[in-house]
Formats: structure tokens, sequence, C-alpha cells
């Protein structure tokens, strides 16, 4: 039974297209005078923060309030976790307080999955980004932003639609997840990055990888640009943030020889100059502010879906990759 | 042992296609009438058969009238006091006419009434959307067995019902054809998990116990 | 307690050969042949369980001094007992650092007194294992404790002018280094082996080529200033390659594999049960074939445990946060009859040898890894090798329980151990030891 949403991979394509066309319905909801709805009153939804995320966190929130649940926001900086307070305590003590889900974002990959698998809880738990693991409700409401953009028809995936992500692919559960949901949903992604920032082992994923940005433009109906940290450039991935910029970076230049309805988008927060200009972020073709907005309505969905039945509607495959081996 | 069960309790059927067609004609007429004209009505069908129904309705009104007549879909299910019963439902659409609702005569369209359950998550839902002058509720068969003071104003047919019985309504979009069709429940078909094919029978939307999940909305 | 001085083995199968009895008397293999009688000594019906040398282990962390809440000589010593083993040699990773001929005549001390198993302590390289100056290696090795192998397991004596110097001042006493191959930039923060799965988990790789470059570093200084290097815990198919080709050129080199490497893969992380995190990471089921085929082919000399107890609070956690390692000794041989005898790859014979006469022979062990023959020191162990049952930690003499195989069936139990004689393990249940308490 499928009671947590841990990786993007564990979702079907049936999965993913529920998820998609409930956060449509949820998405018209925001657009009346009253948003609140009442599904999930008398449910405690814990958003346990060991990372600083604040924008993750609010989208979460917003999310949780406007169906009506109480929301506990934790948040591991001043609390009993920075006094060396495990995981575990953590979470015995949001069991004891009753917790039906918690949101969890976690600088360790794996955190999320440890909470859901180890007997520590009894409710749902939701990644909200495990170090560079997944961040599956991320994928989720990018896969949203590209169908009502790319296709614009409910009950649809994302078929043959070609999709690129660029930048520190290794580093980033933004692109993880994307890579796994994508798939399912039957686009074709390619990655872009230079090889350092590549993982090994990234040719057993369902995609295509490419060094070079501008081969792989002007075939793309949607361009993803992830941030890259400067940082970065400290470890030797790359040489020079100039040079990152002029191989990998996306300016109005290279945007105006993508196709004409494609779209730009970035998961946020950009660091313009570097791996975007601020004519591309600025521009109708970037969705990164809408993508912001379908977050709270995606959140909303995965949150109905596991939370708003006595089980969740999510498919129940007990053979989920999120089971233990033995 | 399902086509057993399905001999042994024969569905008989209560309303034939010209039946529905009369008295939707006949319920038009009645909103007509009590609406001095129908100038403010506007018409939001419960998912999934009432959608349809309030669409014919909305098409008879026209007929009257000469004007049309807005039409929409109201879905419960996030406003259901059942939730925590079964598994987490898909939703179905709201979908609002453009001029809203507020100081209009709302009238809420839905196939069958029975516990009285859906039409009070209705009536949630809707004042979340606005304010209308006045609501009213159409069913195209009440089965009695009410568990809220609630009460049709408008109802295409009476049919007096025993609990262990089912009412099956079948709209050509929906089924491919038209008719009520009353069965009596079997203790197996009642455990059963409803699966896609299972949406034939609608009598239980919002209103009784037997869940639907995992399917997602037609249309 | 009372020392058992004459003991008859009926049935015992030496090294897995035909059933023949064993008079044990004095310490010593006595007699060895068919229907021996011996009226005042007490009889062992073995029902044709397979004798072994008492198993050496060149790798084992007792945790004494420093982490008692995770093991001590005495529980580490009971748990080796269990397993089969006579010999251990206690890692040098201790709080403090057995980097001092007092702090390895402690550890040696206390073993010795608790008697279950002979404690040989390991010596660091560098003082505090800190890679930058020799700790008193001569020192030790002149010790009561005469240590004869150094290492900074736990570490990589990663620095090239170190490790040469290290490799060429232990020619003096005929020492071995025994380095732990973990190039640390290729590792900062690296959590599990690199590849498919680290890849898809997000977990960040140890590349093998960490690993494998150490190696082709050392075995070439070892060549080069003409001494002997042994490599602790081999992980990948690469380093197989590197040590068969130094042995091929006749340079001094040897290897152990742990079990654990024999016979898991990184595809368990998949579950990031800490449990499975371990130092090197479990690699793929390439590495694992390759280690199991250098093993029987002796490219591979023998088998460690590299027994590595942690509290549960230090497992029971994010992967992030968990402690590296697997307790190993008492479901060591099992493994090595899961893996490479019931596979058909090693006989009996081959298990005594990398299990006992070679690790024993590596660290200058005397008296240990001996043949099982009339005159030879008693250190015995015997096998139910058909036994079948359920790896379950709460029977564990060991203070830790941080198993991979909870709840697997493995072949195989260790039903006796002699130690010189003096039996420390009976019906696979500890008996009382000289000395203990």
């Amino acid at each position: 039974m499928k009671r947590h949403l841990i990786s993007a991979a564990d979702l079907t394509r049936d999965d993913a297209v529920l998820i998609l066309d409930t956060a449509e319905e949820m998405a018209r909801f925001a657009d009346r005078p009253i948003k609140k709805l009442p599904t999930l009153r008398g449910r405690t939804i814990v958003n346990l923060f060991f990372e600083d995320s604040t924008r993750t966190r609010i989208s979460f929130e917003a999310a949780a309030k406007r169906l009506s649940a109480d929301v506990i926001n934790f948040s591991a900086k001043g609390s009993s976790v920075s006094k060396g307070e495990s995981l575990k305590d953590t979470a015995l003590t949001l069991e004891a307080m009753g917790a039906d889900g918690v949101v969890i974002r976690h600088g360790d990959s794996g955190a999320p999955h440890r909470l859901a698998t180890s007997g520590w809880i009894g409710g749902s738990v939701i990644n909200a980004g495990d170090g560079t693991h997944e961040h599956p409700t991320q994928a989720l409401l990018d896969a949203f932003t590209m169908r009502r953009r790319l296709v614009g028809e409910e009950g649809a995936a994302l078929d043959g639609k070609r999709i690129t992500i660029v930048g520190d692919i290794l580093h980033s559960r933004v692109a993880r997840s994307n890579v796994h949901l994508l798939s399912t949903l039957g686009a074709h992604v390619t990655l872009v990055a230079p090889p350092t920032l590549l993982p090994i082992g990234v040719d057993s994923w369902p995609c295509e990888v490419s060094y070079d940005l501008d081969a792989v433009l002007t075939k793309s109906d949607a361009v993803m640009m992830l941030r890259v940290q400067r940082e970065r450039m400290n470890a030797a991935f790359f040489p020079t943030e100039r040079e990152y910029a002029r191989r990998y970076g996306l300016d109005g230049e290279r945007m105006a020889r993508m196709p004409e309805d494609a779209i730009v988008m970035h998961p946020g927060p950009m660091n313009r100059g570097m791996e975007i200009t601020a004519e591309v972020a600025d521009s109708p073709r970037c969705t990164a502010v809408e993508q912001v907005a379908n977050g709270v309505s995606i959140r909303m969905a995965v949150m109905y879906l596991l939370l708003g039945g006595s089980e969740p509607a999510l498919s129940r495959d007990d053979t989920a990759r999120t089971e233990e081996n033995n | 042992m399902d086509d057993n069960s399905a001999n042994l309790h024969p569905a008989r059927p209560v309303l034939e296609a010209p039946d529905i067609k009369r008295v939707l004609t006949r319920i038009a007429h009645e909103i007509v009438e009590r609406a001095k004209g129908a100038d403010d009505v506007v018409l939001l069908g419960i998912p999934t058969r009432g959608v349809f129904l309030a669409r014919r309705l909305a098409a008879k009104l026209e007929e009257i009238t000469g004007s049309a007549i807005p039409v929409g879909s109201l879905d419960i299910t996030m406003y259901r006091d059942d939730l925590r019963l079964g598994p987490a439902r898909a939703l179905a659409h709201t979908e609002i006419p453009a001029d809203g609702v507020d100081g209009r005569l709302v009238v809420l369209v839905d196939d069958v009434l029975y516990s009285g359950r859906t039409i009070r998550a209705a009536l949630d839902a809707l004042g979340d959307i606005g304010r209308p002058r006045a609501v009213q509720l159409a069913v195209l068969v009440d089965r009695g067995h009410r568990e809220l003071p609630i009460r049709a104003d408008y109802v295409g047919k009476n049919l007096p019902t025993s609990q262990r019985e089912t009412v099956k309504v079948q709209l050509t979009e929906e089924d491919g054809h038209d008719g009520v069709l009353l069965g009596v429940r079997s203790t197996e078909s009642a455990a059963h998990t409803e699966g896609p094919e299972d949406t034939g029978d609608t009598e239980d939307t919002g209103d009784a116990a037997p869940s639907r999940h995992g399917t997602a909305p037609a249309g | 307690m009372t020392e058992q001085n004459k003991t008859l083995l009926r049935g015992a199968r030496i090294l897995g050969g035909e059933p023949q009895d064993v008079l044990i008397e004095g310490g010593t293999v006595a007699e060895i042949g068919q229907g021996l009688r011996a009226a005042d000594a007490e009889v062992v019906e073995t029902g044709g369980a397979v004798l072994l040398p008492g198993l050496v282990d060149l790798h084992t962390h007792l945790r004494e001094p420093g982490r008692e809440d995770s093991e001590t000589v005495l529980t580490g010593t009971r748990a080796a007992a269990k397993g089969g083993y006579t010999a251990v040699h206690a890692m040098a990773n201790t709080f403090p650092v057995a980097d001092t001929a007092g702090v390895v005549e402690q550890v040696w001390r206390l073993g010795k007194e608790y008697g279950y198993c002979d404690v040989r302590p390991v010596g660091a390289v560098t003082v505090g294992l800190e890679g930058k100056q020799l700790a008193e290696l001569g020192a030790m090795h002149d010790s009561a404790a005469e240590v004869r192998v150094f290492s900074d397991d736990g570490k990589c004596v990663d620095d090239a002018v170190i490790m040469r110097r290290a490799l060429e001042y232990v020619k003096a006493f005929d020492g071995v280094v025994a380095q732990h191959a973990q190039e640390p930039r290729l590792t900062a923060g690296a959590q599990m082996n690199e590849g498919i799965v680290s890849a898809e988990l997000g977990l960040q790789g140890w590349p093998a080529v960490a690993e494998e470059s150490i190696i082709a570093r050392d075995v070439l200084l070892a060549a080069h200033v003409g001494s002997r290097v042994h490599i602790c815990h081999l992980s990948t198919a690469g380093s197989v390659e590197i040590v068969r080709w130094a042995k091929s050129k006749g340079w001094n080199v040897t290897a152990e594999v742990t079990p654990h490497h024999l016979l898991l893969t990184d595809e368990l992380v998949r579950s990031y049960n800490p449990v499975y995190k371990v130092n090197p990471p479990l690699r793929t089921e390439a590495d694992v074939m390759a280690l199991r085929e250098a093993l029987a082919d002796g490219t591979i000399d023998c088998v460690a445990t590299d027994h590595a107890p942690h509290p549960h609070e230090d497992k029971d956690c994010e992967w992030g946060a968990a402690a590296m390692g697997m307790v190993g000794l008492e479901t060591a041989l099992s493994v090595v009859q899961h893996t490479m005898v019931d596979t058909g790859l090693l006989d009996w014979a081959q298990v005594a040898d990398r299990m006992s006469f070679r690790p024993a022979a590596i660290g200058r062990l005397e008296g240990h890894g001996r043949p099982v023959s009339p005159g030879e020191p008693a250190n015995l162990v015997l096998l139910d090798a058909d036994y079948r049952g359920q790896v379950d930690p709460a029977g564990f003499a060991s203070r830790s329980a941080n198993t991979p195989y909870q709840g697997r069936e493995l072949p195989g139990r260790v039903t006796h151990t002699w130690l010189r004689g003096r039996p420390t393990v009976v019906d696979s249940k500890l008996v009382g030891a000289a000395g203990a308490v």
C-alpha cells in the first residue's frame, strides 16, 4: 500500500495523471473568493524542515491550510534537533502529537524513506526534498506546468514532448525526480551538463545525455534550467562562472533558437547571469512564477490523495521500490 | 458467481428513455413556472450524471424560454462527510458559469436523492462559491430514506424503495442509453470493490456507503 | 574453572575428510585415528562435523579502550570464540589510538586474562592515525603484545612518502603494513559505491578507483622498497586485478576480503537501511563474483571479518548520520560456507587455508594456523555444516547487533571451539574460560 510520496519513481502513469488532474481541480478552487476547502479538517500535517527552504515550506503550508488541515511547522533551526536530537526522536515526538502527515525536507538522501519505513511513525510521509535524491512534488508541479503549456488537455500525459534539463544534474534532486516522472509520462528527456556535473551511472537513467546545449535546444519543447551554485566552481566542477554561463547558460540568443512555442522553466531560486540571463528569466516564455503558483495546487492534490480518505488513492503497488529488499 | 447473483436479482426498469424525456420536460416547465420565467436561473449538475441531466434541462429551458440558461457542474467530493470511510476519491469537475451564482436562483440537479448527504455537501460547496438568491433541487428519482432535513423541489419520479434495493440511473452520455433500473443489492456485490465498469450504478453517488476510488472523472 | 585435560572427538571430519577420532590432551592434538580409546577423556560425539583449525582474524575491531558501549575485549573475544576464532587481530582505531606500546599491551593483556581467544593487537602506522608521523612501530613490536601487523585502518595512509617509510621501516622486524586503501580526496563525503545505484539514490559515490589507485601505488611502493604489504578488505574487481598482477611479478603482496563483500551488493542500499553502510562500501554483483573467484584461486589470501560493532543508535537513524561497519565474527564462517563452499569454489581444506593458515602466516602469529595433526596446538573449531538457520542477533555474544544478515538463512553452525585444548564454546554455547568473570 502506498501511503507515502517518497520518490517520483514510485508513481505509475495513472497515479501521476490522477495527481495532475486533481491539481487542475485544486487550481480552480484557487480562483474563488473562498479558497478554503473543508476536506482535511481535523487532520494534522507537520512540516518537518531540517533544511532552510522558506519557499517550499510556505507552499506546503498554504496547501495544507487551504484543505483545512492543522499545520505545525517544525524547523530544525533553534529546535532540539540542532541540539543533537535524532531524526528518530523527532519522529517519535511527532507521532505522539498525532501527525497524520509529515512533510519532510532533509539534507540527507533517504531520510524521508527512512522515516516512512522505519516504523517510527504511522502517518503518511511526503518528501519535500532529500539531499541529492528526490523532490517529487517539484517534478509534479513541473509536469503540471508543462502539461498546461504544451498539451492543454486534462487526463493527458506528456507523450512525445521533448524536455531538456540543463545544469547541475549531479547534485539535483529536482533533476532525479523529473527524469523519473517525465519518462513515466511519456516525455523524452535530455540532460545537458558538463560531464563533471553528471553522476556516474546516469547512462542507466531513462533519458538521453548531452554535453552540448546548442545541439539540443532546437529540438526542445521545454528547457528546464537548474540552479548552479557558485561554490561548485571551487570544487573544480567547472573552471569559471563565465565559462559555465557561456557553455551552459540560457541567454536571449539561445532562447531565440528554441522552437516557437517552447517554454523555459526554472525551479528557483534563479542565479541571474549564471544559468539564466535576466532577459530570459523575465520573458513570457519563462514559467518560473507560474511554477510557484502551480506548486500549491500540486501539493494540495498530493495531500488530498494521500490523506483525503481512509487510505490513499494512489496505486496499491506492494512491490514499490521503496520497500526493503529483505 | 456474479452472473448467478445477477440472475437471482434481475434489475427491473422503472423509467424508460421516453419517460426520462417526459419528466425532464415537466421539470423544466415547473422551473419556469416557479421561477417566473427562469431569467436568473443557473443550473448546477452534481457529477457525474447530474451534470448531463442539468445540460438536458438547460436545453429544455432554452426551448421554452428562448434564452440560454447558464449551466455548470458542482463537484461535492471535497465536502463529503464520509471521506474517511473509504479511500481518497478522484475529484470531478467543478465548473461555475462565468457570471457566477451571486443573486441567482441556483437549481442543483442530481440523478437520485437518497440520504440527502450529497445535497448537504453541495450546499456547503455552493456557499464557498457565492451567495445565490435561492437554491432549489431537482432530481430524476427520489427513493426516500432521508438522513437529513432535505427535500427536492422538482422530482422526476418518487420511487419508494427498501434499503436493500439499488437504483441505477443510466444516461446516454455516460452509459449509451437512457433508463432507470431497480434491483436488489446482493451481499456479494455490496462487498465488491468498484471498478471503472461500475459507473453505471450511480444511486450511491454521495449518498451511501459503497466507495468509488481510483477512477478518473469522465470529462 | 576446571580445565579439561583430555577430550576425545569421535567421528570428526578433519578439513572435511573422512570421519576420524581426535584425542586432545594437554593443549595439543595427541592422537588421530580410528576407534581411539581414552577412558578418562570427555567424549564429544561429533556426528561427522567438520573439524578445522581455529580461525584467525586479521581484522577485528574490539573497540576497547574508548568505545566500550559497542564492544569490549571480553564481548569481542566471546563473539570470536562463538564464531570459531582462536585468535583475532585487534585494530588500532581505539580511543586512545593503539599507537604506543602501552595501549597495545593493555589490549593484549585483557585478551589474555579473559581467555576466550588470543588477541594480537594491530599497531597504528602513524601517531593518532593522523597520517603524518610514524608511530613507534619498533616499540610496539618489542612489547609483550608482539605487534607484527601495523595499520591505520579506518583511515588510509594516503601520503605516499609516509607509506614508503612505513613499508621500509617494518622490514627491520618483518612487520607488515595493512593498508586501508581509500584515496581520501576521491571519497570525501562518500556514502556508497559509486555507480548506477548511487546515481539513483542521490548518495555520494565512493568510486572503485579510490581503492584501486591506492592499491596500485602501494604494491609498486612495496616492490620498490622490497617490503611486504597487506591490503585490507579488498572490495572491487579492479583491486583483484592489481593484486593478481602484483603477485605475478613475485612481489610480496597479500590481501584479505570480508565475508560481506563476498555476499552483499549495493542494491541493498536501496532500502536506505544503514545496516548496509560499511567501509569499503558494498559493491556490485560483478565485484562480488570477482572477489569469490580471487579468494578461490588464491589471489586473495584470506578472509578477514572487519568486525565493526556499533551501538544501536548509530544505526537506527538516517543513512547519512549512520556509522559505517558491520559485525562479522559470529557469521563469518557461515557466510564463507554459503558463498564459497556450497558453491563449490572452496573445499574445507581451502577454507582452513583462507581463514586460519594464511592469516596466521601474514600476521606471523605462532601457535595458530597450524595443521590438525598430532603434536600441534589444539586450536580447533568444530562446525555442524549441515545446519541451516536464520541469523538472530539476539543470540550474539557481541555487544552490538549491527549485522546485515538478520533474518537471513545461512548454513553452518560452530558447535565447539578449543583454545589450546580448552573449550571456549561447547554445543554452540560459551563456556567460562580461565580468568573470565
